[in-house]
This record gives structure tokens, sequence and C-alpha cells, in this order.
């Protein structure tokens, strides 16, 4: 590697620690977060060991994985999930690390409040015993997923220890077509790469479809770099990131400001800087998109034919397997296709611009009869927002209903869970086997196709129900 | 905290031809509300395991009394999804202390390294060769080695190298883990920590 440097060069080898010879980096971590399911064994592991946090003003816990998203107020019914929660406050109360926990008006999911209160910076390092940390990395942090013993090194020491990964340069050029959202982006670019297409890279997003996208755009494609196997993606930061966390609670305040500014201006990728692995696509191309299978690389543009088994990537078998649970056959469109469910939320899309983008196409329309919706927001303050702006009087008019803030059925471990069989529209990030609920077939998609299915009652274009000049989230 | 030594395991294998096993069917969700580390090997492939009436899948490996040991063979992209240190915690309760793939999920990977569960990486050809041997005897044993990094299908004599890092070899090896060594430099971070500017 040359002298010049990638923003991901730039970032990581500003916070190593120590380096180990034929091993991994020390890395230094300046955010962590933590959530009630990954987080337990971690604090019991500092009590077995005697020890305690380092720094726990770098650490925020807030509950989200296993809420209910209705009755908020009452007690959590299911026993296991409730002494989770319960575990999560003790243990942020005893380490004193600060808790937005059910009912707090700043809780809601992990991936969601850290930006918009101002926990998310450019610059940082930023980790969570959750995958999907690497929505972070719209702001030009490096921002991963860890497993439980990382986040009781870092509760323990502030560091993890992990090798460099390799980096890899994803360009999007051109302009989006009308009903293309950040979500087609990205599950675009994941049905190129595969599942693991880029596992042992970290990718950073470049090219004017991220330039012109807003940040909640951008935490959508980052968001999903884990669903091609990539550990975190990443976009340089501008005058876009710099608006949206400018006077947020937790940004740099007057001088330090300043500081942090001179600072951030410094991260991008320097003219000449080699990646180990560059690709480049025409934004123009990408159609709106839907997956038909049980990994989220098994997507299309919503228009075509589920692939035949012998176009497949990697083994036949593996590919009739998923379509057998889908319960699709090759060659099938997907256009028609009747739905049961449609969810809309999640880290991936659960932000206010899903939100705007739902009601743009529900808008005067009805509910189909046959379609159960969720509308999940993503936290306390996107909720807030969706009232605020009068989403909420569109949805009820259109026959919906808002639900309250949290992971819900984008993993199904509350209540929210798709019956098996059902096939449901969903605007989350996983499509694997009875990831909604034991049995569930999952379609991943925009927010834009999932309000389209949920007032037709079935896979349907968007595109066909918009107006030219309805500006997609 | 230290974890089980792993030096060289000699022992049978139980095959999962499959791609892209993801961590939602090693341990699914619902199963993920524990708050210590134990049981989770109850769960370990729950729904590919069990039917919705709780009654085992007989075609499934795990189910199969021909196959037993304590080598898990999977195919390529072993683990992908999420971060859940929960799922390699299932494979090493159920009583796996090795995962063969041709390919590993980079989360996963680092989680069973973490908890003493050796991952090892071979190539299409020879994960190949290792489910053609399980097929042709249900009880064929192999070896792995870390101190060699050698991975050898005893009945053929047929092996491959593979890799892993000095520093997590010697955790392996010792059964150390990554907390004991960082708390050993705790005065360097804290030092580092200062410098950091927000």
């Amino acid at each position: 590697m040359s002298a010049k440097k990638t923003l991901f060069d730039k970032v990581w080898d500003s916070h190593v620690v120590h380096q180990i010879k034929n091993g991994p980096d020390v890395l230094f971590i300046d955010r962590h977060m933590v959530h009630e399911v990954t987080s337990p064994v971690a604090f019991l592991g500092l009590k077995n060991r005697g020890i305690g946090v380092m720094h726990p003003e770098k650490t925020f816990a807030t509950a989200d994985h296993n809420t209910p998203t209705i009755n908020q107020h009452l007690p959590v019914a299911d026993p296991l999930s409730a002494n989770q929660l319960k575990m999560l406050e003790e243990n942020a109360n005893e380490y004193d690390i600060s808790y937005w926990g059910l009912g707090h008006e700043k809780n809601g999911i992990v991936h969601v409040v850290g930006p918009e209160y101002g926990i998310t910076l450019p610059g940082a390092t930023i980790v969570c015993g959750d995958s999907h940390t690497s929505t972070h990395g719209a702001f030009g942090a490096i921002a991963f997923g860890i497993g439980t013993s990382e986040v009781e090194m870092v509760l323990a020491t502030q560091c993890i220890m992990q090798p460099k990964p390799k980096s890899m340069r994803i360009n999007i050029t051109g302009d989006l077509q009308f009903g293309v959202t950040p979500k087609d982006v990205a599950l675009f670019i994941i049905s190129q790469l595969t599942t693991s297409g880029a596992t042992g890279y970290f990718v950073e997003y470049a090219g004017d479809v991220f330039k012109n996208m807003t940040m909640e755009g951008r935490m959508t494609v980052c968001n999903l770099s884990i669903e091609m196997g990539a550990r975190g993606g990443m976009i340089a930061p501008d005058e876009t990131t710099f608006h949206y966390i400018k006077g947020r609670e937790f940004t740099p305040k007057e001088a330090a400001w300043n500081t942090a500014m001179d600072y951030w201006q410094t991260l991008y990728t320097d003219e000449g800087a080699e990646f180990h692995k560059e690709l480049t696509f025409d934004g123009s191309q990408i159609e709106p998109m839907i997956t038909y299978g049980t990994n989220p690389g098994m997507g299309m543009g919503i228009s075509n034919d589920i692939p035949l088994v012998e176009a497949a990537q990697g083994g036949a078998a593996t590919y009739k397997k998923s379509l057998q649970y889908m319960q699709f056959d090759e060659g099938d469109a997907m256009i028609g296709k009747p739905i049961d469910f449609v969810f809309l939320g999640s880290c991936t899309n659960g932000r206010i611009e899903d939100f705007r983008a739902f009601a743009s196409i529900v808008k005067g329309k009805q509910k189909a009869a046959n379609v159960t919706a969720w509308l999940v927001p993503g936290s306390h303050k996107v909720e807030s927002a969706i009232k605020e702006e009068g989403i909420l009087d569109i949805l009820t008019e259109a026959g919906f209903e808002l639900r309250e803030p949290g992971c819900s059925a984008c993993l199904a471990m509350n209540d929210d869970k798709v019956p098996p069989g059902k096939l449901a529209v969903s605007t989350s990030n996983r499509n694997f086997e009875g990831r909604q609920g034991p049995g569930s077939r999952t379609l991943l998609a925009s927010p834009l196709v999932a309000a389209a299915a949920a007032v037709t009652g079935k896979v349907t274009d968007p595109r066909e129900l918009m107006e030219k000049e309805v500006v997609a989230g | 905290m230290a974890y089980d030594k792993f030096t060289t395991l000699k022992s049978s294998a139980v095959p999962l031809p499959i791609e892209n096993v993801d961590t939602d069917q090693i341990i699914p969700a619902r199963f993920l509300k524990a708050t210590e580390r134990k049981g989770f090997g109850d769960n370990l492939f729950r729904d590919w395991r069990y039917n919705q009436d709780n009654s085992p899948k007989e075609d499934f490996a795990l189910n199969n009394p021909k196959y037993s040991g304590k080598i898990l063979v999977g195919g390529k992209n072993f683990g992908s999804g999420s971060s859940r240190e929960h799922a390699a915690w299932a494979v090493y309760d159920y009583g796996f202390r090795c995962v063969v793939s041709s390919f590993f999920a980079d989360i996963f990977r680092g989680n069973c390294l973490n908890i003493g569960v050796l991952p090892v990486q071979v190539s299409t050809e020879f994960l190949q060769k290792i489910f053609a041997a399980i097929e042709a005897d249900p009880n064929t044993e192999f070896e792995v080695s870390l101190p060699e990094q050698k991975v050898t299908i005893l009945t053929s004599g047929a092996s491959e190298s593979f890799d892993i890092n000095d520093y997590k070899k010697g955790n392996m090896t010792n059964g150390f883990d990554d907390i004991d060594y960082l708390l050993n430099i705790k005065d360097g971070i804290q030092d580092f920590a200062k410098t950091r500017p927000f």
C-alpha cells in the first residue's frame, strides 16, 4: 500500500493501540452500544473476573430486541424477555452506564437512536453486539458487530482485538431511476456480490448515488453491508453528514465542534489510494428490488422472474432447498403473488424517511383486507416525527395502525411473529428461514414496495402507484 | 477466563452439506433469551432438527444415529448473518470442538475462536473429499492438529493444511483469552484513551 490512504485506513490506523506480530491489532473503541440480548453474559464475565467497566461514559445501553411493540407501559408478559430487560437495567445501573430502557423517551433501536442523539460521529470506532452496527458507517465511522466475548472485552478494556480487514470500494455512478430507493441499491449490490462476496473486507461506498443520498438512505445502505459478508461499510463524511449531526445532544459543541470538524474534514480516501478490490455499477440500471429466496443475496428487479436452478450462483441443492422453503418455483414471476403480512420498520428501514415513503404510496388508498400490517418506528423520536408531520393521519385514514418502537418482526424475538407458511413483505434485513417466526416466509424490499403490497394485497411494482412528482425516500 | 485447550482432536464428524448456513438456523432468535451461557446445545439447529410439535426430524444429520463426533462439517459460507455468539455457544454446548467448512462468515469465525471452538477452513475440493469420506463410512475418523495446522482424513491419509494466526493459535493451544491479554496492557490503553478527541 502506498502512503496514500483510504478513508478506512485513516480511521482504523488512528485507533490502533498496539500491533501483534502475526496476530490481530488492538483497536481502541470510541463508542460502545449494548442491548439486552448480547450483553448479560458479558456483564456476568466481568463479575466472574472481579473487574469493572473501564470507560462507562463510552458505553450506551438501550432495550430493543425483545421489547413488545404494543402496551409498552404494561409489564412485559414473557418472563424470559422481562428478565433480560431487568438484567440490562441492573447492569447499566451497577456499572454507571447510561440506559434508555423501555418507556424512556430516547428508547428505540440501538442503530436508530445512536445517530439521532449524536452518539454516532465521523471518524469514530463504534461496536455493538449486533451485526447491523455497520449502520453507523454512514457517518464515516468504522462500525461493526461483535460477539459477546468482545462485548466483555470492550467493557473491561475499551478495546477489541481484530485483524485489519481488506478494503473494497463500491462505486455507484449516475442517477437512480424514479421509484428506486437506498434499500434497492443495497439489495442490488448484495444480489451482485452474494451473501459472502465481501467477507473479509471493509467496504467504502462512493460515487454520485451516495453523494446525493440523505443520511437516512446512507444508513440503510451501510446497515446492509453485513448481508454480503462485509464487516462493515462506510461513506466519507460531507456537508450532508455535518448538517445532520450538528447540535445533537452528544455531538461536540463550540470549540470542541471546531476541533472535531478540522479532523472530520480529513476523512476521505486520498486520490490514488489503493483498495484490495474495487467494483463499479451504473445506478441508473437498478430497479426496485425484491428477494425470492432465503438469503439477502437472492434478490432481483421486481419485474423479473425467479432465476432457473441452472443459472443460480452456488450449489443447486442449496438453491432448490431455498425455493422449496419459499414455496416458489424457478421461473415464477414475483409480481402478483398474494401476500399476508407487511412489516415496515427495523434498523434498516425504521426511520422517518421510510415512513414518509410508505405514506406517499398509501395516501388516499386503503389497506388490503388480506394483509396484516405492522408499522413499527425505529425510535420514539421517529414516532414523534410521524405524528408531527401528519403521517400518522395519512396512515390511519388508509386503515393502518402505528406500533411502538423496537426491533419487532425483524427477528421476531417478541410477539410480532409471522405465522408458519405466511408470506411477508418486509423492509427488514434478513429473509433467512424462520427469521420472522418459525415457518415464516420473507420477501425483503423497500418501504415503497412494502406500501404497494400493503394496499394491493400482492407483490406490486410501486411505480404503478406513484405519481411522477413524488420524491421517494 | 480460560477455556478448553485445543491441541489435537481425533474424531468422526457430522456432515451438513448445505451452503450459507446462517446463525438464525444455528440458533433461532427466540432461544436467545437466557442470561447465562448454558443450555444452548439443546436448541442447536432447532428448526432443522425438530418439527413444530417438537418431534425430531428423522432426516436431519444431528438426528441420524449413524453420525456422531466432535467435528461439524458445513458447506460454504458457514455462520453467516447475525453476530450472536450464542451460535458458537450452541455448537460448543452440543459437543462440537471444531467446525470445518470451505468458507466462514467473519463474525462467526471470530466468535468460535474466542470460545475455544476451532474453525478450520479447507479448499472446496478437500471439503468434498471430507463429505465423500463420511458418506462412504460415517465412522470415518479425522485428525485435526492445531500445532501442525493440518486436517487429515485418517482412512485415506489425505490431508490439507489450514491457516490461523500465531496469536490465536497460541490462545487456543493454551486456553487463554483476549481479555487476559488486554488487561496486561491496560496502562497503555489508558494512555491511548487520553489522546482520543471524543
